[in-house]
C-alpha cells in the first residue's frame, strides 16, 4: 500500500519538525508572543471604546494568527535549508507529496496551538462573550486554520528558497488568502455576534469548499515546486 | 555546456518580428478611430451625461484584465506540460500586461466613481476583486524578479500563475457574498443600443493593443534570454 507508506513518511516528517520545536520552544514562544503583541497594538488602534474593540475582535484575532503564522511557515523550511537537509528529503524514495503533507501537519499543529493562546488572549483583552454555540466556533477555527496553513506551507516552499523571503511570502500569500480569511472572519463574527439569523453556516460551508479546493490544488502542484 | 542556446537565438528570426510593428500601428490607429467613433455617435447619458464616455476605456480595460490572467493560466499549464522556455516567457509577458491593464481599470474606475458615486473607492465585489487580482499579479512579478535560477523561476511562476488564476473567480465570489453595490456589469445586453457599437469597437481595439503589448514584451524577453545564452557561450569559449 503506497499511500500507507507515504502517510508514514508524512507523519515522520511532522514528528521530526514538532520534536525539534518542542525541544527548543524558542520558535513557538517567539511567534506566539509576537501574535499577542499584534493583538495589543490592534487594541491601541481600535480602542479604547470597548464596543468597537469587541466588534473588531474576530477580524483582529484572525489577522494576528496570519501575521504570526507567516513567520512560522518560513521557519519550517528554513530549518531544513540551514542543515542542508531539504535536498536529502527530496532524494528519499516515495512521493514528494509526503514532504508537503508532513510539513502541513507540523505547521497545522503549530498554528492551532498558537491560535489557542491568541484566542484566550483575545477573548480576555477584547472582552468577548463566548457564545453557547462554541463547538461550531471550534469547527470554524479548525477549517480556517487548515486554509491558512495549506496556502502558507505551499508558498513558503518557494519563498524560503528565494531572495527577500520576508517580503515575498506575505506578498504571495495574503492576496491568495482573501477568500479563506473573509469566510473565517465572517463566520466567526456571525457566531460571536450571537445573531442566529446570520449566515455563519453558509460561510462555514464556503470555508470548507475553499479548503478542499486549495488542498487539492496545492497537493497537485507541490511536486513542481519542490523538484527544482 | 552549450545547452539550449540555439533554440532561443533561432526563435528571434527577422521576418516574424518585422510584421509586428505594422500590427502595432494598426492596433493604435484602430483604437484612436474606435474612441472617436464611440464618443461621436453616443448621446450623453440621462444620469451621467458625458461622464459615460469613460465607459469606452474602463470597460474594455476590465475585460482585457480578465483575459490576460487566462493567458497566464494557459501558458503556465503548457509550460508544466512541455517545459518550453518560450511558454514561460509568454506567460510572464501576459502577466505584465495584465498588471498594467488591472491598474488602468482601477484608476479609470476611480475617476468614474468619484463624480457618479461621490467616492473614489467602495468595497464592492468587482472593485475589490480587481484590486486583489492586481496584488496577486504583483506577487507573481515579484517572484520572478527575486529568483535567479531560470528553470526554478519558470516552474514556480507557472505554479503561482495557475493558482492565482484559479483564485480570481473564488475571490470574486467571496467578496460578492461579503458585499456588493456596483452597477450591473456593462455588457452589450445591459447597455442602451446607442452605446453598444462604441463598446464593441473599443473592446476589439483594446484586444489588439493587448496582443501587441504582450507580443512586444515577449520579444524583449526572448532577446534578453538569447543575449544571456550568447554571453554564456562566449564566456565558455565557444561563442564563435
Amino acid at each position: 500500500m503506497s499511500w500507507q507508506r507515504d502517510w508514514r513518511r508524512a507523519r515522520a516528517i511532522a514528528w521530526k519538525d514538532l520534536t525539534a520545536e518542542r525541544r527548543s520552544k524558542a520558535g513557538f514562544n517567539a511567534v506566539t508572543s509576537l501574535a499577542i503583541t499584534i493583538l495589543v497594538l490592534f487594541g491601541f488602534a481600535l480602542g479604547p471604546d470597548t464596543r468597537a474593540v469587541r466588534d473588531a475582535a474576530p477580524g483582529v484575532i484572525w489577522l494576528a494568527a496570519l501575521f504570526a503564522g507567516v513567520l512560522a511557515f518560513n521557519r519550517s523550511y528554513q530549518s531544513e535549508l540551514d542543515g542542508g537537509a531539504l535536498e536529502q528529503l527530496v532524494l528519499y524514495p516515495g512521493s514528494r507529496k509526503a514532504i508537503y503533507a508532513g510539513k502541513l501537519l507540523a505547521n497545522f499543529v503549530f498554528v492551532a496551538l498558537m491560535l489557542v493562546v491568541i484566542i484566550v488572549a483575545g477573548v480576555i483583552l477584547f472582552q468577548v462573550a463566548i457564545p453557547s454555540e462554541w463547538p461550531s466556533l471550534l469547527g470554524i477555527i479548525l477549517f480556517g486554520t487548515i486554509g491558512l496553513v495549506t496556502l502558507g506551507t505551499f508558498y513558503a516552499a518557494m519563498s524560503s528558497r528565494s531572495r527577500a523571503r520576508e517580503v515575498l511570502l506575505p506578498l504571495l500569500l495574503f492576496p491568495m488568502l482573501v477568500p479563506v480569511l473573509l469566510a473565517a472572519m465572517e463566520a466567526t463574527k456571525a457566531l460571536l455576534g450571537g445573531n442566529l439569523m446570520s449566515d455563519a453556516g453558509a460561510w462555514a460551508r464556503l470555508l470548507i469548499v475553499f479548503d478542499v479546493v486549495f488542498l487539492a490544488a496545492t497537493f497537485l502542484a507541490f511536486e513542481s515546486v519542490i523538484e527544482v | 555546456m552549450t545547452t539550449s542556446a540555439p533554440v532561443f537565438t533561432g526563435n528571434i528570426d527577422a521576418p516574424r518580428t518585422s510584421r509586428w510593428p505594422i500590427f502595432g500601428w494598426f492596433a493604435f490607429l484602430f483604437l484612436i478611430a474606435s474612441q472617436i467613433t464611440a464618443i461621436l455617435i453616443s448621446p450623453p447619458d440621462r444620469d451621467m451625461g458625458d461622464l459615460q464616455k469613460i465607459m469606452y476605456v474602463h470597460v474594455p480595460a476590465a475585460w482585457m484584465t480578465m483575459l490576460a490572467p487566462l493567458t497566464v493560466l494557459i501558458f503556465g499549464l503548457r509550460y508544466l506540460w512541455k517545459r518550453r522556455e518560450q511558454d514561460d516567457l509568454l506567460a510572464a509577458a501576459a502577466a505584465e500586461v495584465a498588471t498594467t491593464f488591472a491598474g488602468l481599470t482601477l484608476v479609470l474606475g476611480m475617476i468614474w466613481a468619484r463624480p457618479t458615486w461621490g467616492v473614489w473607492w467602495t468595497w464592492d465585489a468587482r472593485l475589490t476583486s480587481m484590486l486583489v487580482l492586481f496584488l496577486i499579479l504583483a506577487g507573481y512579478l515579484a517572484l520572478r524578479a527575486l529568483i535567479d535560477d531560470q528553470e526554478r523561476r519558470a516552474q514556480w511562476s507557472a505554479v503561482v500563475g495557475i493558482l492565482g488564476a484559479i483564485n480570481v473567480p473564488i475571490v470574486y465570489m467571496s467578496v460578492r457574498w461579503w458585499r456588493t453595490i456596483h452597477q450591473i456589469q456593462s455588457n452589450p445586453s445591459t447597455v442602451d443600443p446607442a452605446y453598444v457599437i462604441g463598446l464593441r469597437l473599443n473592446a476589439f481595439a483594446f484586444l489588439f493593443v493587448m496582443i501587441y503589448f504582450i507580443r512586444r514584451r515577449y520579444e524583449a524577453a526572448l532577446m534578453e534570454r538569447a543575449a544571456e545564452h550568447a554571453s554564456r557561450a562566449a564566456a565558455l569559449g565557444n561563442g564563435r
